[in-house]
Order: structure tokens, then sequence, then C-alpha cells
């Protein structure tokens, strides 16, 4: 030990008055985490650059006439195989002579269906699960957290490829979704899991059961809508990775029949001519990734908006 | 320690008797005949489908089948590929060439995630930082197989650079180009991690001391910052290693790799759904063994994990 001691320290006096500093002025602006995240994201070009895009896939998925008059499968000539833009065809054309700009905008369609059914499905097994089980505890937790641990342990993808090849007399949009979002509700319950077991500890949980209100109601009425914000952020991430899952199958050949549009068909059939006609490869490419990267991009920006810290950090 | 393991061992046996319970379920008791499902869209051949029903017990009440298929499997017993090689034989011979990509790939994720996180968080806000984060981002959008097409195009046709595809040469430097496209789809986790630890560990207690004494940055940050900050990157890359190991189909597929996922995918693409599905139970089981291993690796790692 040393000799000498550091002086003993005095914190300075704080001048300011206690009710000053809890107090909340009333002429401040009504602010709730919603609404913090709101004006972060008004300020940041990139939010408005992914709200864009994803407004354009939603228009073309929904009208694709507003987009294209020519039908995307009819009128195809292979005299025109693989040719280069013409008046018309601003894209040029695919290896079976159809035009590719037509069939990029078509291909939407199929993308942000398949997209936004395997987010309701996921939502619809995993939010129930992960509540049920962060809620109820005990066997209950035990129960349902095993089963998600082993939906969990097959990597989605592979289990997608599994259900697509044993099911090749039925694959639709329908089934492709189920296969994709049937195992990959699993890390959303875990997400609500964990959400709920920080919730359900909180004041206002205790205090609703206080009143009376059964513990189902009070899961329902309170934990569950202030859980929500991370399931929405990881929603609509999940919304671009399904749209990658989709391509990706179709490009397996075990997706959506040739004669749907889809991205994911149109490169794999585009593969084959890598060398003499990139080009049909390259477009639908380019709308998988913009529109892939637009639904992560708002994720990520929502999720930083929604994040206090992440907001003093900038 | 040992009772951490043997618990997580443990906890192996049910996910392990689940998940392939779940591939066997998924094949087997979809509507239709499965054996006609197994051979997809080619016509079966008497003597294969006679093979098949005998391989999966089809006689037998559904529980049955699945006791003695998970006897099967326990015994390393995966039946035979459509071109009648044993599946084990088959996984011993490609399984090395998945293993050298992927640790390829794991070790060049490691590398980008520390270099690129490092420096994004020692400026962090600055220029170097914005434009990394929303690099990663993009990366990280791009699809797999439109990254891979675009280095064959670029780096494999326009520039000549590599060979457009692996075939039979197996070597480190044949398969850089693949095992770098899956690392830059794949760093912003680690990137982000590592950047995240390097911003929390620059205002820590220790780091000021340290400028205090008066050492300079060039010590600094090496040794007290990036090495305290190194723990969740490695863990991280320790878990894409699992995720790898069971998800390189596409990438051995485009770039004709002789590896565990390539023979999955041409076994998909020629609709062969009995290797397909023996492929995915092994892909799956190895996913889970190095799960655990991951685990066990990050109770080893970081102290502060109890093992209970």
């Amino acid at each position: 030990m040393s000799e000498r001691h550091a002086e003993h320290y005095v914190a300075p006096v704080d001048d300011n008055e206690k009710i000053e500093v809890d107090s909340v002025r009333l002429g401040d602006r009504r602010s709730n985490l919603w609404i913090d995240a709101w004006r972060d994201l008004r300020r940041r070009p990139l939010f408005y650059v992914a709200l864009v895009i994803v407004c354009v896939v939603a228009l073309a998925a929904a009208w694709p006439t507003l987009f294209t008059q020519v039908a995307p499968n009819r009128g195809c000539e292979l005299a025109l195989s693989n040719g280069g833009p013409t008046a018309g065809h601003p894209l040029g054309f695919t290896r079976q002579g159809c035009d590719v700009y037509s069939r990029v905008v078509w291909g939407a369609r199929t993308s942000l269906s398949v997209g936004m059914l395997v987010v309701l499905i996921t939502a619809f097994i995993g939010i129930p699960m992960g509540a049920l089980a962060g809620f109820f505890g005990g066997k209950v937790d035990s129960i349902l957290s095993r089963i998600g641990d082993i939906f969990f342990s097959i990597p989605y993808f592979l289990a997608a490829i599994v259900v697509m090849s044993v099911l090749s007399e039925n694959r639709n949009v329908l089934t492709i979704a189920f296969a994709i979002a049937g195992f990959a509700w699993a890390s959303l319950a875990r997400i609500v899991r964990a959400e709920v077991l920080r919730i359900k500890n909180l004041e206002y949980v205790a205090a609703s059961t206080a009143v009376g209100r059964s513990r189902f109601a009070t899961l329902v009425g309170h934990v569950l809508p202030n859980s929500l914000t991370p399931v929405i952020v990881t929603l609509t991430i999940s919304l671009g990775s399904a749209i990658v899952a989709e391509a990706a199958l179709s490009f397996l050949g075990i997706g959506l029949g040739s004669s749907v549009m889809s991205w994911g068909n149109d490169i794999s059939q585009a593969q084959v001519t890598i060398k003499t006609a990139p080009m049909a490869l390259f477009w639908p490419s380019l709308f998988l990734t913009i529109t892939v990267l637009a639904f992560i991009m708002l994720g990520e920006l929502v999720r930083d908006g929604l994040d206090p810290k992440a907001r003093a950090r900038r | 320690m040992l009772r951490y393991i043997l618990r997580r061992l443990l906890q192996a046996v049910p996910v392990f008797l689940g998940t392939t319970f779940l591939i066997y379920f998924m094949v087997f008791a979809m509507p239709g005949n499965p054996i006609v499902a197994l051979f997809g869209d080619k016509t079966p051949n008497p003597a294969q489908v006679a093979v098949l029903e005998a391989q999966y017990n089809l006689d037998k009440p559904f529980f049955v089948q699945y006791v003695l298929y998970l006897k099967n499997v326990l015994t390393g017993d995966l039946g035979t590929t459509f071109s009648g090689r044993n599946v084990n034989e088959v996984f011993g011979a490609t399984f090395p060439v998945t293993l050298k990509l992927v640790l390829m790939a794991v070790v060049l994720e490691f590398v980008l995630s520390v270099v690129i996180g490092l420096i994004s968080g020692l400026r962090e806000g600055k220029y170097f930082d914005n434009a990394s984060v929303v690099v990663a981002l993009v990366l990280n959008s791009l699809p797999v197989f439109v990254a891979l097409f675009l280095a064959q195009y670029f780096i494999g046709i326009k520039w000549g650079l590599a060979p457009v595809t692996v075939g039979r040469d197996t070597s480190w430097g044949a398969m850089f180009v693949p095992a770098l496209v899956i690392a830059l789809t794949i760093y912003v986790t680690g990137m982000r991690l590592m950047r995240g630890s390097v911003i929390e560990a620059r205002s820590e207690d220790y780091v000021r001391t340290a400028y205090a004494k008066g050492l300079t940055s060039r010590r600094i940050v090496p040794v007290h910052i990036a090495r305290n900050s190194l723990i969740p990157v490695v863990t991280n890359s320790a878990a894409s290693f699992g995720a790898l190991i069971a998800g390189t189909t596409i990438t051995e597929g485009i770039y004709n790799i002789p590896g565990v996922g390539n023979t999955l995918f041409q076994a998909i693409i020629r609709g062969e759904n009995a290797t397909v599905v023996s492929f995915v139970t092994i892909l799956t089981l190895l996913y889970v063994i190095v799960n655990i291993l991951v685990d066990l690796l990050y109770a080893v790692l970081d102290p502060r994990i109890r093992y209970v």
C-alpha cells in the first residue's frame, strides 16, 4: 500500500432544485417512440429512397399495366432471341425472344406476393409461439421453446428445398410461401419471446393484472402491443429475405413453374447465356437486388430510428 | 465446464430427433405416393421403387417407418444415390472440398469484419464509416447467385483474371473467387459487431488510462481496443461456419465446385429427390453439430457465460 492517500472526494453541490430536474414542460412537443422515430427518419435521405422503391415495386405488383403494355409471355419471337433494345422494348429480349422489361415488371407481383405471404405466415405462427412461451413461462415455455429449437435447427432454405422438391405437382405461390415460412417463423418466435420476457415484469403489466384483467387479456392488451417494435423491423427485413429465397428456389428449378413470371426463373434461364447475352441476366438480377435492398434498408433504418441510443450516437 | 458440455449435448438429443422426424415427415406424410414424389418428374423404374420401398419400410405404420429410418441414420446408412453410389461414399469424397471452401470463406469474412469494423469504429461518423456501413448493407442484400454471376462475368469472362468455374481443380487458389464472394455477402454482421465493440471500448476506462499513461495509438489500438473487441467477431465467424457448411448449395452449383452442396444442387436440378433428402439430412445434422461446438467455443472464450 502506498502512503499517500487521495483526498476525500466530495461531489459538487447541485444547484438545480429537484422539481426542475423532474419537471415536464407542457409546451414541449408531444413525443413517443414512434413519433421520435418518424422525426429521425424524416431527416434521412436513404429512408425516402427505400420508401420510393418499395412504393414503385408495390405499384408494379398491383398494376403492372401501368408500366408496360407488352404481354410478358405472348408475342415472344425466337427470331428476336437475346436481341438488344429496340423501340418499345427498352431492355431487349430473353433467350426465348420475350420482352425483358415486361417480364421484369410482371415479376414484381410474384416476388411481392411470396414475400407478403411469408411475412403473414411467419407472424401468424411466430408471434403466438413466442408470446405464449415468454408470458406463461414454465412448462409452456419449455415445450414451445423446444419445438421452436427444432425448427430453428433446420436451415430454412434446406427445409424449403425438401418441401418444394417433394411437391413437384403443386408448386405455386402459396406452397412456396408455406415452404419458406414453415421454418422461418422460429427465429421470429425467439425475438418475440425475448421481448415479452422483458415487458411482462414491467409495472403496467402488474397493474393490469391487479385491476382484475385475466392473464390472457393482459398479454393481448398490454404485453403484445408493446413488444411489436422489434417484430415489425424483423418482418420488414424478412420480407426481403423471403423474396431472395423464392428467387433462389425458382433458380434451382423447384420454385414456380417456368410459365410464371419470376425474377428467379428469368435469372435461371438467362444464366446459360452469361457469356453471349449478359444483359438478359443482368436486368432481373438488378431489379431483384434493388427490391430486396429497399426492404432490408427500410427495416434497418426504422430499427435505427426506434433506437434512442443509435439516434444519440449520430 | 464438463457439466455444461454434457447438458448442451443432452439438449441436442431432442433437437436431433425432432429435425430427423421433421425431414422424414415432410417427405412421407405429404399427400400422394412418396415413392413417386421421390422420383420427381422421372418415371419410376420398378427395381428402384422396390429398393426405396425396402429402404423406407413403407409397408409398416408411420412411426415404425420413422424409427427404422432413424436407426439407419444413426448407423450411418443413408442409402444410395440415384446413380447407385453409396451416399456415405459420395459425402466422404465431396466433404473435404466443401470444408476447404467454407474455411477460406470464413477466414476472409473474419479478416474483412475485423479490418473494416476496426477502421469504422475508430472513425465513427466519418466518411469511411458511413460509406462502409452503406457498402456492407448493399453487399448483404445482394442475393448470393447474383453476386456470383457478377463475379463470373467480370472477373471470369470480361477481365479474365480467374477461371469462370472451378471444375476439377480444387486448389485454394482456384476456389478463391467464390470464397471471396461468399465472404463479401456475409461480412456485414461481423463488421457491425467489431465496429460496435470498438466504439464501446474506446470510451472504456482502461483505454483512457492507457492514453493517460502516455501510450500511443499505435499500441493502444491493437493491444487494448482490438483485442478486447474480437470475441463477438470470433463467435460470429464460428456461427457463419455452421451456416455455410449447410448453405453452399447455390455457390457450388454455379461455380461447379465438386463439394457436398454441388451434389445436392445436381440432385435438385435432376429431380432426384431421394438423394436430396439424404443430403439435406446430412447437412442439417452437420449444422446442428457445428452449432453445439460454437456454443461450447463461446463458453470457452467468454468467461462471463455461466456454465449452468
